[in-house]
């Protein structure tokens, strides 16, 4: 007789807590080695640009986390609306876990980004489509931080959230397009943030790695942030008084 | 359903009417806050002109954010906000009633207001006939937008400053929009492609903002 899959399994914090304690370790070692291995690559392997020089290389650190800002604001909205629609704990959890860490990145993407753009734009900053949607992308992400610790009763800073990460979510392409078509406006064919038109084998393998890093790594801290939060949350349970009698 | 709307509409218009002074605020805040720019620009008329949409659509958007967290704190505080969601009628329609009467007390205000900046500015007549047309759009949106920043923040002890963070980032593409209009004209073009699409987000606010708000009512009063 088969089992079905059991798809709320670890939606029981107690399975989740020992589920992340499980993987954690494995998550973090993929992460390091991939960093250590994307950025050897990326800055000693591959060639210098033709037309950039060498300041090309932060692309290795900024692409990948500009992705990552805005794949985390979707599975942060996704994990809050699950958890507002089926009261899953765990799910609001990891949607608050996620918030800081897609902030993050969203923050990294810009400092790179501001780093790459003054050698190579000559300025620190251009009101570009793609690097004003960003700032209103980290703008969202503080915006929900705020309101979930602005709430006292974590329920209702829960379902709060999600309400506002899914209008985010909604709002999220109506913004980029209306800040591109600003930008088309505004600014002639100064600047264009598109790429190079083609890019050698070794500095896109240095990129997927880099990706790969960056996923890795937003599991493991995302999981070890949601593991604090179910701790904290749980603390009155009998699977967190038996835990350091386990130990 | 129109008298639950209609209620709920004429219910906040009276309230508004016997503070006239509190009701009158916003404006009072939109027109300061407009005259401090040539202060801090300088007052020549060329930057002024050019400056003036987005100014006056900042600060529109400035004094409708800072005076809807009233909206539903009022009824919160003595529980009529409670006995409202509790009657069994749609929250989408009484989230709608609160948005309309807001602009109606403070939206509308903002846009009669307008044409007072345009002579501050030395807007031409286009110019400031497009701004007028682009906050009589707008301003419903923001409204719309504010309504749903004032349900979550319902009762929070920073909601005002809270509001503003949430909803500002929603509300930019209404900006980029309504003075885009005006610099359109100003450039010479037509603005219709900018009324179509700031129609297009107040249908879509109109449609979305009411059932978002009335779902946030419900989070924040159980």
């Amino acid at each position: 007789m088969s089992t079905p899959i059991r798809w709320f399994t670890f939606a029981a914090p107690s399975r989740f807590y020992w589920l992340v304690g499980k993987l954690n370790p494995w998550l973090w070692a993929i992460a390091l080695a991939l960093t250590a291995a994307g950025l050897y690559i990326g800055f000693f392997v591959a060639p210098t640009d033709a037309t950039q020089g060498d300041a090309y290389r932060i692309i290795f650190i900024h692409v990948p986390a500009a992705w990552m800002s805005m794949v985390l604001y979707l599975a942060m909205a996704f994990w809050a609306a699950m958890g507002w629609m089926f009261n899953a704990r765990m799910a609001s959890l990891l949607a608050r876990a996620l918030a800081p860490t897609g902030a993050m990145f969203t923050f990294l993407a810009l400092w790179t980004g501001a780093f790459w753009g003054k050698p190579t734009w000559g300025t620190w900053w251009v009101w570009d489509a793609r690097l004003t949607s960003e700032l209103i992308l980290l703008f969202l992400y503080l915006g929900f931080i705020a309101l979930q610790s602005a709430i006292d009763d974590v329920v209702r800073g829960d379902k709060a959230g999600a309400v506002l990460a899914i209008v985010g979510a909604v709002n999220v392409p109506i913004i980029y397009f209306s800040v591109r078509w600003w930008n088309t406006l505004h600014q002639g064919a100064s600047i264009s943030a598109t790429a190079a038109p083609t890019m050698a084998h070794t500095m896109l393998l240095a990129m997927l790695l880099m990706t790969f890093a960056f996923w890795a790594y937003a599991f493991a801290v995302v999981f070890t942030r949601a593991q604090a939060l179910a701790l904290e949350r749980e603390r009155d349970t009998d699977w967190v008084r038996a835990l350091p009698a386990s130990r | 359903m129109p008298s639950v709307f209609n209620a709920v509409y004429s219910r906040d218009l009276r309230l508004a009417l016997r503070r006239r002074v509190e009701a009158l605020l916003p404006v009072v805040f939109f027109v300061v806050a407009v005259s401090l720019f040539p202060l801090g620009v300088g007052p020549e008329p060329q930057t002024l002109r050019q400056i003036a949409a987005g100014v006056v659509w900042v600060s529109a958007l400035l004094a409708s954010m800072l005076s809807v967290t009233s909206v539903y704190a009022g009824d919160h505080a003595d529980g009529s906000l409670e006995q409202m969601m509790l009657s069994g009628h749609s929250g989408f329609v009484i989230a709608a009633a609160k948005a309309a009467a807001h602009w109606t007390i403070t939206g509308a205000p903002l846009v009669l207001a307008a044409p007072l900046i345009g002579v501050l500015f030395d807007m031409s007549a286009p110019a400031l006939g497009t701004l007028l047309a682009s906050l009589l759009l707008g301003t419903p949106i923001l409204s719309l937008l504010g309504g749903l920043g004032a349900a979550l923040t319902l009762g929070l002890r920073s909601a005002g400053v809270l509001l503003i963070l949430l909803i500002l980032p929603l509300a930019i593409p209404a900006l980029i929009f309504g003075a885009g209009a005006v610099s359109a004209v100003d450039a010479g073009q037509s603005a219709s492609g900018h009324f179509s699409l700031l129609g297009a987000l107040l249908i879509v606010t109109a449609l979305l903002a009411p059932w978002a708000t009335s779902f946030a009512l419900h989070i924040a009063l159980e």
